[in-house]
């Protein structure tokens, strides 16, 4: 095995819960508690365990030299406590890890900016935060600042920056470490889609180095061109592992049995939640002549009226990837939320999707444009496309790999 | 066989030693200082320590002249109040400098010890993103403070100059002094720093502290004033030692003596290993708590 990158075995992370008030304990209840422990301890009181949950648990894999491997799960699944253990913030509760090569991390893109530095300053700071010697920074440094595209203000206060800017130039710089083990969570999912496609070809080239990548994503399209082996988490325990698109059919089908929890009770939510989607229905009943109705109910929570709101629903494939954003906004239809709330129907007309498992992700806010973020539920329907006769030509089309159909006529000129 | 062997050149190239091999375990207790890792870092410190300077009087209109203006304020306020109106007797020196004098490693101990009590909460961010050793944090802040007393320092020697002082050969243990107080300020600031990252009451504990902790510092008045069957109790402040021995460097003159100092530098060294233990006992929770 000599090989080897990462041996993780039997790894377990427990975390305790109440951990609010753990994080503002004041010396009060501490001096407190300890005074009244014999008191207590008399009674017969003995100290109640504190609740606590594994946020991993019994996790053992290993990843050689040279390989890629995707790690996929729900939010909350323990994938970033995995990274975070790894990396070495936060140390296991049980098991043991051997890592053999140098880390680098990046979970988060930017650590360690600080705003009122120059880009130059800031390039240095966070070099070194990221592990890298002033040496290898100096060696780098064209290389990072055509990267991000700062050349003109390479000595303006970080502060002035867009934050389209900002994130290049701390992308830049991460993705110029040079480990032979890079941990990765999520921090494609920032800047513009040109951007993103420049980070996800910079990841590419990492790992067709030959050098080992550990990549955490909500991206499948991402992990399955990225990554040849994934690893599904599920609740703190390794579900499934072995070869991406095997990993990535499996989390895609857990995902949605996780639908049949009813929308209103649904957690993983984001927003301030003064108006809440309740209940979704898709009404495929239509589909094969290319129409498809959704039912939103919005719910009222304070009984004020919203008078204008900003209301959307994009439609994702299989993969994660968005297909298509439908927003009021746009083909100008304002609606009105009253005390009781609304409910709403959007009707598509002309799906030209392929056969396959969609889903939708409804989002209200109180403008399109860095508006209020009301309510915002990331997969809170599936449809399915069915197999069926798009092109009345008495046949399924036949498909390779495509995701649209198109009407077309051919005729020769 | 005109084959090549690419195997062989590959084993070579991934035998197990040629790798640095980590073991990442659950945290057991009192663990070893490690401080050969600080080292390791140290490019890290240095640009930590830089970014805090540099930051510092941004955004002031008055910039970096703040770090001549606080100790000379205070010394005009001392000097009026104590020097003037109260009378203390100052060993035959003019009492602004024998205030001066003593202000100097009294504000970098305070200012060390508020930054780096506060630096791990400060640099949360950090503390739960990014891998290094925490001490890094409180280290820097610690040594981010020596350019003010640098600065500070310059006002000194001009004051020397004005009231005709000169330095004697006692000068050479002013390096001494000067890391003295670096360490009291890291012992205490480790300790504090390390508590907040929990209780977050340390960071009102602190300006209190540090005002209690003034008087009780041979700053305003000489350290001669209290009784001689106390001076043991009162050298248990790491700062008597240093103050006095500031004094002692610079003017030459001072009411230390050798058993006070041993007493003040005993007690920074406990409170200093004390401190590096239990911060690094402590190390392994800070990213689940901060």
């Amino acid at each position: 095995m000599s090989d080897l990158a990462i041996r993780v075995e039997h790894l377990g992370k427990q975390y305790r819960l109440g951990g609010q008030q753990l994080r503002y304990a004041t010396f009060r209840e501490a001096i407190l508690k300890t005074a009244g422990a014999p008191l207590r301890w008399l009674k017969g009181e003995r100290r109640a365990q504190p609740t606590s949950f594994w946020a991993l648990e019994d996790v053992s894999f290993e990843v050689k030299h040279g390989e890629a491997v995707g790690i996929i799960g729900r939010n909350g699944a323990g994938k970033s406590t995995l990274l975070k253990i790894l990396s070495r913030i936060t140390s296991p509760t049980r098991g043991r890890v051997d890592i053999y090569g140098r880390v680098g991390s990046l979970l988060e893109v930017g650590t360690g900016f600080h705003p009122e530095l120059t880009g130059r300053e800031n390039i240095f700071l966070n070099g070194a935060i990221l592990g890298m010697t002033r040496r290898e920074i100096m060696q780098k440094f064209d290389e990072i600042v055509a990267f991000a595209e700062i050349e003109k203000f390479l000595d303006t206060t970080v502060k002035y920056y867009s934050s389209g800017m900002y994130v290049r130039l701390a992308f830049a710089v991460a993705a110029h470490l040079e480990p032979e083990i890079l941990v990765v969570d999520e921090v494609l999912a920032v800047g513009d889609a040109e951007f993103q496609k420049k980070c996800l070809g910079k990841m590419g080239d990492v790992a067709k180095e030959g050098r080992t990548v550990l990549f955490v994503s909500h991206n499948m399209g991402a992990i399955e061109s990225l990554c040849e082996k994934s690893i599904l988490i599920e609740t703190g325990s390794i579900s499934t592992m072995g070869i991406s698109n095997d990993v990535v059919k499996n989390y895609l089908s857990s995902t949605y049995r996780e639908v049949k929890i009813p929308l209103a009770l649904r957690k993983d939510r984001q927003g301030t939640g003064k108006l809440i989607f309740d209940e979704i229905n898709v009404n495929d009943s239509q589909i094969r002549n290319r129409s498809l109705q959704v039912d939103l109910s919005i719910y009222n929570q304070n009984k004020e009226e919203y008078k204008n709101v900003a209301l959307s629903i994009v439609i994702n494939d299989h993969l994660g990837r968005p297909l298509s954003n439908l927003i009021n906004y746009i083909i100008d239809k304002p609606i009105f939320v009253g005390v009781h709330g609304v409910k709403v129907r959007i009707t598509i007309n002309n799906i030209n999707l392929v056969p396959g498992t969609y889903s939708i992700s409804p989002f209200i806010s109180s403008d399109i444009q860095n508006g209020e973020i009301y309510d915002w539920v990331i997969n809170a329907a599936y449809f399915d496309i069915p197999d069926y006769d798009y092109y009345h030509i008495g046949n399924t089309p036949y498909l390779k790999g495509e995701t649209i159909y198109l009407d077309y006529i051919y005729e020769t000129i | 066989m005109g084959f090549p062997e690419p195997g062989i050149k590959k084993t070579e190239a991934i035998l197990p030693g040629s790798y640095i091999h980590t073991v990442i375990e659950p945290p057991k207790g009192w663990a070893p200082l490690q401080l050969g890792e600080l080292w390791k870092f140290r490019e890290l410190l240095f640009f930590l320590t830089w970014r805090d300077i540099k930051v510092r009087y941004k955004q002031t209109a008055l910039g970096a002249a703040w770090a001549i203006l606080q100790p000379v304020l205070t010394m005009v306020i001392f000097s009026i109040v104590f020097g003037g109106l109260a009378k203390l007797p100052s060993e035959g020196i003019p009492y602004p400098i024998f205030t001066f004098t003593a202000l100097l490693p009294w504000q970098l101990f305070a200012f060390a010890l508020a930054e780096s009590s506060n630096s791990l909460v400060g640099s949360q961010n950090l503390v739960s993103k990014v891998y290094f050793p925490r001490l890094v944090v409180p280290f820097s802040s610690v040594l981010a403070g020596v350019l003010d007393f640098a600065i500070a320092f310059v006002v000194l020697m001009g004051m020397m100059v004005f009231y005709h002082i000169r330095l004697t050969s006692l000068a050479l243990l002013l390096p001494l002094f000067l890391l003295l107080t670096l360490a009291s300020a890291l012992a205490v600031g480790l300790w504090l720093s390390a508590l907040n990252v929990k209780y977050r009451d340390i960071r009102y504990v602190v300006p209190f502290l540090t005002q209690f902790w003034m008087y009780a510092t041979p700053i305003a008045y000489s350290s001669s004033l209290i009784p001689e069957k106390w001076r043991w109790l009162y050298s248990l402040n790491p700062m008597t030692g240093v103050v006095e021995g500031f004094r002692l460097a610079i003017l030459g003159k001072s009411s230390l003596d050798l058993f006070s100092l041993g007493i003040s530098a005993s007690v920074v060294v406990l409170l200093l290993i004390g401190g590096l233990y239990y911060f690094k006992r402590m190390e392994s929770s800070f990213a689940d708590i901060i």
